[in-house]
């Protein structure tokens, strides 16, 4: 047991700072660092070039087109990438429809989506939540019929990320009203073009557009969309969310985030000094620093499980729910550390390409904003409150 | 001791939340805050009418002899609409400095046209280096003949678009942080020299940075005594602060409500969720946070007209403490129960939500005043 990286692992994380050197754009870099908002392109740009390396779909086997990589090669990547000012890899294509297909789909489905995932030719969204499946997501009410080739469905789903950059979406439908509500769920995967499909925008707290209403009104889907046996899309939706749950955590981008706060604090001005020299505010950057590192010593632990052929179990929901605590605290403290100049909103310096000077610092439009919009950490994903009760069920058996 | 209201205070607290829950419904709010100015002048007209914008001010001042708890009253419906009418700046701090520390002549040139309606302020005290020391002023105001000039920038100064006049805080003698030195002037808004960049904040009120390049006035522009300002300014915050505690406890009444409501009909597995005891115990723990924050708030109204200064600022540091823990904690709670709904623009929790975190972020936030109220408690 040790925690030091071999020689090949040295040489293999110069390299993945190397290629990200070398290929992510400057602009989109500098919006990492200035809390900008992405948009379409800063994403899609990147994941291609990710993708012409074979990167891009990096936790899936070599079978699939995966670079297959080890635990420790996926940790570093995540690092690096993140302390280069990479933004996050859109998981909906990657990270959660991918491996679903590559684990339930058939031959014919594997070769036709797996390529435009792995080269991010092709966005996907996830049709999970409805208005009333939240929480219980089991209690979906969007409708699947059956009409000789194709299903028909109509319904809605919400709070559905990047729906309006999507290309398809992979949604969970109810295929069987009389079975128990797990037992009558199908996962389909729906062109974004089929007619029928709206997508309405929700604009969030921070004035950002990110999420969506996606409205299917019979929407004529070729029964071959279908991943799995109908009625059995439950067993999909589940392997699904214990994936989403590991890389959920956000590890890396929180240790950036505590880095970027310890910088705030040396150019803050405090009575002449900086707000570096105030004990009682270090004091609570040191106290964050440490409890990402017990996160982050956590994941490795269920990532070396995983590494000796083990499953991730339930107990990764802990992770899911102290990595959002986390990054909200980061993000508390951020704001904190900027003071009365995280009052300003300035949507301008947030949204768009602009020649202004931020009112302030330089850090502090995106301060306040951010505070806001992390409170999503703790819902999203399964929220804190059933991440606690999947735990105390299945971990602890109360 | 007796700690229940007037009638007349009884009939002041119905009128002010007929005025919030009729002209402050979620809807008309998104429209004011969309106006140019931001707030409604029929408004202020009305306030100028039931005599709010009077009501704290003693009868020789012009005003109707009351104090902290009708302040308190009144923005404490203000917190439950989101009122956005600039009756902080320009009643509680401008009209406060002027009453302590005008002359006969300011008193009537400004304090009486304020109580009337037709005259707004502004308080530009922070710079870009301040954070929330109050001392920490280095815009320069110089002799210039018989007047002054004054040169530098302030930051965040709250309604300073709408302002008649803007009251400034300038160093006029001493080193850098030193209380001693400084000076406030009374600045006519339109004043040569003196240049605007307005925004919005984040909780939709308006705010702008100033410049002051070589703005000259005369020497009635001086508001109390040269040098002297700093114990005005303290006062006035510390009485601004307990306003803002007060709204504070109107915001966390009005999201308490709104959560509590949600709770009880919003279903998932079949029940509604507030049938689960984890959602209850939080939302108890709400109901209590905006329970100990009403009575610092109410503490700090009692004691904020206390000769000993002291007093007077340990109780506002108290209350500002409590305010930012409660808020906080009511506010993340109400998002949280709320779910996805709550960090959407749609309703109106995540606009209490952020009112209550702008409120911890002015005039100093809960370690600040914790920090303050320590080495106040400790030095006795």
């Amino acid at each position: 047991m040790n925690l030091t990286l071999n020689p090949e692992h040295q040489t293999f994380a110069d390299e993945v700072r190397a290629f990200v050197r070398d290929n992510l754009s400057p602009a989109t870099r500098e919006k990492t660092f200035s809390g900008k908002h992405y948009d379409r392109d800063d994403h899609i740009v990147w994941q291609k070039a990710l993708g012409r390396k074979g990167w891009l779909a990096y936790t899936w086997p070599k079978k699939y087109g995966g670079p297959g990589w080890d635990v420790t090669q996926r940790f570093l990547f995540e690092n690096v990438l993140a302390e280069e000012g990479a933004p996050r890899i859109l998981p909906f294509g990657p990270k959660m429809v991918g491996p679903v297909i590559y684990t339930f789909g058939t031959e014919a489905q594997k070769e036709r989506f797996l390529p435009g995932i792995r080269s991010s030719e092709v966005s996907w969204c996830q049709g999970y939540s409805e208005p009333g499946a939240g929480s219980d997501l089991a209690n979906l009410r969007t409708r699947a019929v059956r009409e000789g080739d194709h299903y028909i469905v109509n319904g809605q789903k919400t709070w559905t990320s990047f729906a309006h950059w999507g290309d398809w979406i992979f949604c969970l439908v109810r295929t069987n009203t009389e079975a128990k509500p797990q037992e009558g769920i199908s996962f389909l995967l729906i062109d974004m073009k089929t007619p029928g499909v709206t997508v309405r925008p929700i604009i969030m707290t921070d004035g950002a557009h990110h999420v969506n209403d996606v409205f299917l009104d019979n929407v004529k889907v070729p029964v071959e969309n279908l991943i799995g046996k109908e009625n059995e899309g439950w067993t999909c939706a589940k392997f699904l969310l214990a994936n989403e749950r590991l890389g959920i955590a956000e590890v890396p981008s929180s240790k950036r985030g505590v880095s970027m706060l310890r910088q705030i604090a040396r150019i803050e001005p405090l009575d002449g000094g900086t707000l570096a020299d105030d004990p009682a505010f270090t004091a609570q950057i040191a106290d964050i620093d440490l409890q990402v590192q017990a996160l982050e010593m956590s994941e490795l632990r269920v990532l070396s499980t995983m590494a000796q052929g083990g499953a991730p179990g339930p107990e990764v929901s802990t992770l899911k729910v102290r990595g959002s605590e986390i990054q909200q605290r980061i993000a508390e403290l951020t704001m904190e550390a900027v003071g009365e100049y995280a009052q300003p909103y300035q949507p301008g310096m947030l949204f768009h390409d602009t020649n202004e000077t931020p009112i302030g610092p330089d850090h502090a439009p995106p301060a306040a904003p951010r505070y806001f919009n992390m409170r999503k950490t703790s819902i999203y994903g399964g929220s804190t409150e059933i991440q606690k009760n999947i735990v105390s069920k299945m971990v602890l058996g109360l | 001791m007796d700690l229940s209201l007037s009638d007349e205070q009884k009939q002041l607290q119905e009128s002010a939340e007929r005025f919030a829950r009729e002209k402050y419904t979620f809807e008309n709010r998104r429209k004011i805050a969309a106006t140019e100015r931001g707030w409604l002048t029929e408004n202020w007209a009305q306030f100028a009418e039931l005599g709010w914008l009077g009501m704290a001010f003693s009868e020789e001042d012009g005003g109707y002899g009351g104090g902290p708890i009708e302040t308190m009253i009144v923005m404490e419906q203000f917190g439950k609409g989101l009122v956005l009418e600039p009756f902080l700046p320009t009643v509680v701090l401008g009209g406060g400095m002027i009453a302590r520390a005008g002359s006969a002549d300011q008193k009537a040139a400004l304090l009486a046209p304020m109580i009337e309606g037709k005259k707004q302020f502004a308080f530009a005290w922070l710079e870009r280096q301040s954070r929330y020391n109050l001392a920490d002023v280095s815009l320069k105001a110089t002799k210039e003949g018989n007047g002054w000039s004054l040169s530098g920038h302030k930051g965040v100064v709250y309604n300073a678009a709408s302002a008649d006049e803007i009251i400034v805080l300038a160093r006029t003698a001493g080193s850098a942080r030193e209380p001693k030195g400084l000076t406030l002037f009374v600045v006519d808004a339109k004043a040569k020299g003196l240049s605007r960049r307005d925004y919005p904040t984040q909780d939709a009120l308006r705010a702008s940075e100033l410049t002051f390049d070589k703005v000259s006035v005369g020497a009635d522009a001086v508001l109390g005594k040269v040098d002297e300002a700093f114990p005005v300014v303290e006062e006035a915050v510390d009485r601004a602060i307990v306003a803002l505690c007060a709204e504070a406890t109107g915001c966390m009444d009005a999201i308490n409500a709104a959560t509590l409501e949600y709770i009880k009909t919003r279903k998932q597995f079949g029940v509604p969720i507030g049938k689960f005891q984890v959602l209850q115990h939080r939302m108890v723990d709400c109901f209590t946070n905006a329970q100990e924050a009403r009575s610092m708030t109410l503490m700090a109204s009692l004691k904020i007209d206390d000769k000993d200064p002291t007093v007077r600022a340990k109780a506002a540091s108290g209350a500002k403490v409590q305010i930012g823990k409660s808020g906080k904690f009511c506010g993340q709670s109400a998002v949280q129960m709320h779910g996805g709904m709550g960090v959407t623009d749609e309703l109106s929790v995540s606009h209490y939500f952020k009112r209550l975190t702008m409120i911890d972020l002015m005039f100093g936030n809960q370690q600040h005043h914790l920090t303050r109220y320590s080495n106040l408690a400790m030095a006795a």
